[in-house]
C-alpha cells in the first residue's frame, strides 16, 4: 500500500427498503485515475504467485470459511442458489483450478482479480465518467425499469436488486456490469466498488479498495 | 454433523393483502418473520457447507439443478421456500454421508477379516476409495507363488501400488517421450 492515495471510499446508497432488510449490505466505492492497459510484468507474476495459494482441498474447504459462508449466506437470502450461481471468490478459485492458474486480462480486470483473491471481496470496477454526481448504490428496480435489458441481457422486474445510480442501472447485483460501463483504452478515471453483506469485516472492503486502487495507481 | 434444528414456525399473515413482496415491508410482524427465516438460512447454509466438504472425499454431493435467478427482496413464502428446500437438502446429504460411512465402515470390515483369513475371500478386491481413502490402490486376495500357492492354498492379501503414472514407466516410456 502506498501512502499517495489520497483516497477515502465513499459509502454508496442503499434504498430504505432493502436497508431495512439487510443492514449488513452495504456499497462502497472509490475514484481513481487510470485506464485500461497491459498487465505489467509484477502484476502477471503475482497473479502466477496467487494461483499457487489454490488446490483442490482448499477450493473446497472455501465454503466454510467466514467471508465465503456470508456471500454464500446473502446469495441465498436474495433468492440465488451460490451452488448454481457462484460467489465471486468460489468463481475466481474454480476458473483457477480450470485453467490451471489466473489468466492476465488487463490492468484493471486482474487487479480486481488480486483484491478478490486476497480479501474475498469482490471489486468492481468501470468507467467513472458514466457513474451520476449523486454516486452509486443499491436498490430495487422500478416498475418503469421493468422488461429485457438490451445492455444487461436481462429481464428484470420490479424488485430486482440492482447496482445503479441516480439516472442509470450500471449492473443486477453481483453480476455483470453494462458492457457500455466498462472501462476501456479511452477510460480516464475508473470507479471501484464493492459490495459487502453481513459477516464481511469492513477492514476486508476498504483493504481490497485500497489494494484493486494502488495497482491501478 | 449429527445435530439437528428446531425451526420455529412462522406466523403467516392471513391472506387478503397484495401477495407482492414489498408493500407490506414495513409491517413489523412480517419482518421480523423474514429476519428469523434469514438467521435459519444462514444456519443451514453453514451447515450444508459442512457437509459438502465432509462428503467430498466420499464421492460429493449431487449438484443441484441450474435455475435461473436474479437478485431480489424476497417475500416471506419466497423465503420459506428457500429455507425448506436447504432443510430438504441438508438431510438428504446427512442422509447419503451416513449411507456410505455404512458402506465404508463395511469394506474395512471385510478387510480386516481378508487379512485375517485370506483363504477365505479368494480373490476378493477392495479399492482405498471404497474405504474412503485417498489413492488408487486396491487391497487384493492373491495367491502366494501364483499357481502353486492356489494349489497349496497359500493366500495373501496385497495393496497394489497406487495410481498408474501418467507417462507409463521405465525405459519403454522415456523412448515414448524422447520419440
Amino acid at each position: 500500500m502506498t501512502d499517495e492515495l489520497p483516497l477515502s471510499p465513499a459509502t454508496g446508497f442503499v434504498q430504505d427498503v432493502v436497508r431495512e432488510e439487510f443492514p449488513g449490505l452495504r456499497l462502497h466505492w472509490i475514484t481513481v485515475t487510470a485506464s485500461r492497459r497491459h498487465s505489467p510484468p509484477a502484476i502477471v507474476a503475482r497473479l502466477s504467485s496467487l494461483s499457487n495459494r489454490y488446490r483442490g482441498a482448499s477450493v473446497v474447504a472455501m465454503r466454510t470459511k467466514p467471508v465465503p459462508q456470508a456471500y454464500r449466506a446473502f446469495f441465498r437470502q436474495i433468492g440465488l442458489d451460490p451452488d448454481v450461481r457462484r460467489i465471486p471468490s468460489e468463481s475466481a478459485a474454480v476458473e483457477r483450478l480450470l485453467h490451471g492458474g489466473f489468466r492476465p486480462v488487463n490492468l484493471v480486470a486482474d487487479a480486481c482479480l488480486i483484491a478478490l483473491v486476497e480479501t474475498g471481496v469482490p471489486v468492481w470496477a468501470m468507467d467513472a465518467d458514466h457513474v451520476d454526481v449523486g454516486g452509486l448504490g443499491i436498490r430495487t428496480a422500478t416498475e418503469a425499469e421493468r422488461g429485457h435489458s438490451e445492455a444487461l441481457d436481462v429481464w428484470i422486474e420490479p424488485g430486482t436488486l440492482v447496482v445503479a445510480d441516480a439516472q442509470t442501472v450500471h449492473g443486477l447485483l453481483f453480476a455483470e456490469l453494462d458492457p457500455a460501463h466498462r472501462v476501456t483504452g479511452r477510460t480516464e478515471r475508473v470507479a471501484l466498488f464493492s459490495v459487502a453483506v453481513d459477516g464481511v469485516p469492513g477492514i476486508h472492503v476498504e483493504e481490497a479498495l485500497w489494494m484493486c486502487a494502488d495497482l491501478l495507481a | 454433523m449429527g445435530g439437528s434444528y428446531a425451526y420455529p414456525a412462522v406466523q403467516i399473515p392471513p391472506p387478503g393483502g397484495s401477495g407482492g413482496a414489498w408493500t407490506r415491508v414495513g409491517e413489523p410482524d412480517e419482518r421480523a418473520a423474514r429476519r428469523s427465516l434469514r438467521g435459519q438460512i444462514s444456519r443451514l447454509e453453514r451447515d450444508l457447507a459442512d457437509a459438502f466438504v465432509t462428503a467430498f472425499p466420499m464421492g460429493g454431493l449431487p449438484q443441484p439443478a441450474a435455475v435461473a435467478a436474479s437478485p431480489r427482496l424476497l417475500a416471506l413464502g419466497e423465503l420459506e421456500r428457500v429455507r425448506d428446500e436447504l432443510a430438504q437438502r441438508l438431510r438428504s446429504s446427512r442422509a447419503l454421508i451416513a449411507e456410505r460411512a455404512d458402506e465404508q465402515e463395511e469394506k474395512r470390515r471385510i478387510l480386516e477379516r481378508m487379512l485375517l483369513e485370506p483363504g477365505k475371500y479368494r480373490f476378493a478386491r477392495i479399492s482405498r476409495a471404497e474405504l474412503g481413502e485417498p489413492g488408487c490402490g486396491v487391497w487384493q486376495v492373491r495367491p502366494r507363488l501364483g499357481l502353486i500357492g492356489m494349489l497349496m492354498g497359500w493366500w495373501q492379501v496385497k495393496l497394489s501400488s497406487g495410481c498408474p503414472l501418467a507417462e507409463g514407466r521405465g525405459a519403454r516410456a522415456a523412448t515414448r517421450i524422447t520419440a
